[in-house]
């Protein structure tokens, strides 16, 4: 059973979702019918991928030979210590967030598109994890389509709440669609000069060419831009602010754990296990790009989160920032760098998710996000502020929390290389942080409720405690940010192992 | 009241059940020639949207409802993933045919064939359902529906 | 001079892609309507799948469906089959969009991209109202 189940879980962990979604979609009518099977096809698909986890933890490699024909020629699924960690953030997050999602869709939606919402959320979650599985750089273009269209889809499904949604999900649309493109275009040149598209076939057969060919400078350009655009790395990350702020609850705490994540992974695949750095752009130009753009990238998301007023909104922009930290460690281009960012990649999800879980359930309660109609509400809403207060310090980077974990090693890895500039500019948007942190923290707990401020109505329902079904998810979140913050042998003993082997690849 | 267009209504009599043939020509004869599922299918959606655009929504909604369309839609993606899914359960990996006859040849090419008829039937719904979802917007496809 | 000859008679499929992609990536950043910008984006996808499979071909090749003759050359059917995926993604990307469109066209009733950002702002300024 073991082994039948070793040799499929690869292919497993995306087919049952992927293959769930039109089932759902051919049977649906009642949408609480089609949350219980997508959370039963999440919780089976989190399985899969925590099986993987620990299979590949010694460092082995699983490989999945699509149809019986091995690779090159084939289409390889190739799960080696990354690839599992990144599935394992991929559908924790999806189980996460089906479980947060009953409540919180059926108030969010019109129910004739809940059943919708599950199907799109299927679909971009298997698109996530086809990314992080497979060894095929068209397959990967594929996959990164099917989770963006999917995306598209989940954040247009805001626009019933809020129109915003709907010019965000079309902003997103055109900037992802380009971004594919480009991607498509590098995966091109890549094919034009080696004949073959398995990646790690890709990596050798690169390595035999002469390095200073233009066509392939051409490649590594594209699918860089091209996943730029994905990540939402600055300065093409616009998009990003008011998709996260106006798609469902349910969607964002999905896309904001896992979205971006995904693409950094295939960036950091094609950047160190296929070109290598001392291949076409060198490792140097690499870091003259990514590094100023990740600080810039983090000092503007802070701004702008210190000035927004709309707590979603906030807290989009601090994404903006966060990448900025997982890309600052690629860029130091240094083993201890690389782990730094994984280590983070994950407290991020953590934290993040619950976060936008709890102001999920402020949405469930109230229509409003905006700042100053939050002012009390932590006196309604107790459990749920002190979930968010709790993640918010993960974001923050306090002691005894994942984030510091975090921040701590990228610290170090900044300093190990003698970037003083960089670790000040750390340390300088962690108090950022501290500041738009600050402004929702002093709204919940300290402002008094102002219901009837300037003639606004004031609700008619006095403000409760969201669903006992909303808040467990945000406090294993919450908590669970806390537990990796103290108990570390799962974060960073994976990206100890994912740091060593790009490090051995990348040479 | 008499029918406008009565030339191209009868080209279109005519066109139609031509163009269904051919689509199934490409989808079934495209082991030994170019064609396929994707192929097969848009010929096919072309000859229900000609239809359409000729003889009116209603006479469209007649002839196929929506529902039907987003149930062969999925149906068709379901069956691509079970006969993969079927040489998985067989003893061997998704989308390896061989195991589902005899001989391996024989299962390829059973099993390209049952992939290809889902691949054909999903896209020439999704194209239909495309046309039709602009088309019929505003007259008929309310909040409820979708 | 013998080289740019060389690129205009041997390389000309790859002058019409990029000058193609041009013309979809200016029309997408340079309209304001936006079906006309999905226009674009359609033409800038299509560039580049028409890239693709003229790359594929091979002198001489014919399609790429075994005929049993020796010595037969064949065109490289992989860029054929990459495309014909990649144009079902663009067929689902411009139906989504263009749903997006729609949608948006109900909601603020105009789909003049300015027009809807100045809605936007009005949304933002009511949203975040100074105390």
């Amino acid at each position: 059973m073991s082994e039948t189940l070793a040799l499929h879980a690869p292919a497993l962990v995306i087919l049952l979702p992927l293959l769930t979604a039109p089932l759902c979609f051919l049977f649906s009518r009642a949408a609480n019918g089609v949350w219980a099977t997508a959370l039963l096809v999440s919780l089976l698909s989190f399985l899969c991928a925590a099986f993987l986890l620990e299979k590949t933890f010694d460092g082995r490699v699983l490989s999945y030979h699509f149809g019986g024909f091995p690779p090159p020629l084939g289409i390889e699924y190739r799960i080696d210590m990354m690839s599992a960690l990144m599935l394992l953030i991929v559908a924790g997050a999806s189980l996460l967030g089906l479980l947060f999602a009953r409540r919180s869709v059926a108030r969010e939606l019109p129910a004739a598109r809940q059943s919708a919402f599950y199907v799109c959320y299927l679909l971009c979650a298997s698109g996530l994890l086809g990314v992080a599985a497979t060894n095929d750089a068209f397959n990967m273009f594929v996959f990164l389509e099917i989770s963006s269209l999917a995306a598209y889809a989940l954040i247009a499904l805001g626009g019933d709440r809020d129109r915003r949604a709907l010019s965000a999900a079309y902003n997103y649309l055109i900037m992802g669609t380009i971004g594919a493109t480009f991607f498509v275009i590098g995966v091109f040149f890549l094919y034009a000069a080696t004949g073959t598209l398995n990646m790690t076939d890709l990596a050798d057969r690169l390595h035999a060419l002469p390095v200073g060919s233009r066509s392939l400078y051409a490649a590594e350009a594209f699918i860089i831009v091209g996943l730029a655009l994905k990540i939402a790395l600055f300065p093409l990350h616009v998009w990003l602010p008011n998709a996260y702020a106006f798609a469902p609850s349910a969607a964002t705490v999905f896309l904001s754990a896992a979205a971006a994540k995904v693409a950094i992974y295939a960036l950091v695949r094609f950047l160190f296990s296929v070109f290598g750095l001392d291949f076409a752009i060198g490792g140097e130009t690499l870091n003259a790009v990514i590094l100023p753009t990740a600080m810039i990238g983090m000092i503007i998301g802070s701004f702008s989160a210190i000035f927004a007023r709309h707590a979603k909104r906030i807290f989009a922009y601090s994404s903006i920032a966060q990448l900025g930290y997982m890309m600052l460690g690629i860029g130091l281009e240094s083993r201890e760098g690389l782990e730094a960012s994984f280590v983070y990649l994950f407290n991020h999800a953590l934290a993040k998710s619950a976060i936008f879980m709890a102001l999920g359930c402020i949405a469930y309660q109230q229509a409003s996000m905006k700042l100053s109609d939050l002012h009390g509400i932590a006196r309604d809403m107790p459990w749920t502020m002190a979930a968010f207060t709790i993640a918010a310090l993960s974001l923050i980077g306090a002691p005894l929390t994942g984030g510091f974990i975090g921040k701590w090693l990228l610290m170090d890895a900044a300093l190990a290389q003698g970037f003083w500039l960089i670790a000040l500019v750390i340390a300088a948007v962690s108090l950022m942080a501290v500041l738009y942190v600050w402004r929702v923290i002093e709204a919940a707990y300290l402002k008094a409720p102002t219901g009837r401020r300037r003639g606004a109505p004031r609700a008619e329902a006095p403000r409760r405690e969201a669903p006992f079904s909303m808040l467990l998810p945000l406090w294993i979140a919450a908590l669970l940010s806390v537990y990796f913050g103290v108990d570390t042998r799962l974060p960073v003993g994976a990206a100890e192992i994912i740091a060593d082997s790009l490090e051995a690849a990348g040479q | 009241m008499t029918p406008r267009h009565l030339v191209l209504r009868a080209v279109a009599v005519l066109l139609a059940p031509a163009i269904l043939l051919f689509a199934l020509y490409v989808q079934f004869h495209a082991d030994y020639s170019p064609g396929g599922g994707f192929q097969a299918g848009v010929v096919f959606a072309a000859s229900l949207i000609l239809h359409a655009l000729i003889f009116g929504a209603g006479a469209a909604r007649n002839l196929i409802a929506m529902e039907h369309l987003r149930r062969a839609m999925a149906a068709g993606v379901l069956l691509y993933g079970l006969t993969g899914a079927a040489g998985m359960t067989l003893g061997g990996v998704f989308l390896d045919y061989a195991p589902l006859a005899q001989s391996a040849q024989a299962g390829r090419h059973v099993g390209v064939f049952l992939v290809e008829l889902g691949v054909g039937i999903t896209v020439a719904a999704t194209i239909v359902a495309i046309f039709r979802a602009f088309s019929e917007h505003r007259q008929d496809i309310g909040q409820e529906d979708w | 001079m013998d080289n740019a000859l060389q690129i205009l008679t041997e390389d000309y499929n790859a002058i019409i892609a990029t000058f193609l992609m041009m013309i979809g990536l200016y029309i997408v950043m340079s309209r304001a309507h936006l079906i006309k910008k999905i226009l674009g984006l359609n033409l800038f996808q299509n560039a580049v799948f028409l890239f693709y499979i003229s790359a594929g071909k091979v002198g001489g090749g014919t399609a790429p469906i075994l005929t049993g003759e020796a010595g037969a050359i064949y065109s490289n059917p992989l860029p054929h089959v990459l495309i014909l995926t990649a144009i079902v993604v663009g067929v689902a990307t411009m139906g989504l969009g263009l749903a997006i469109v729609l949608r948006i066209h109900e909601a603020y009733g105009t789909i003049e991209e300015d027009e809807i950002a100045q809605a936007d702002i009005a949304d933002d300024t009511r949203d975040e109202d100074r105390e």
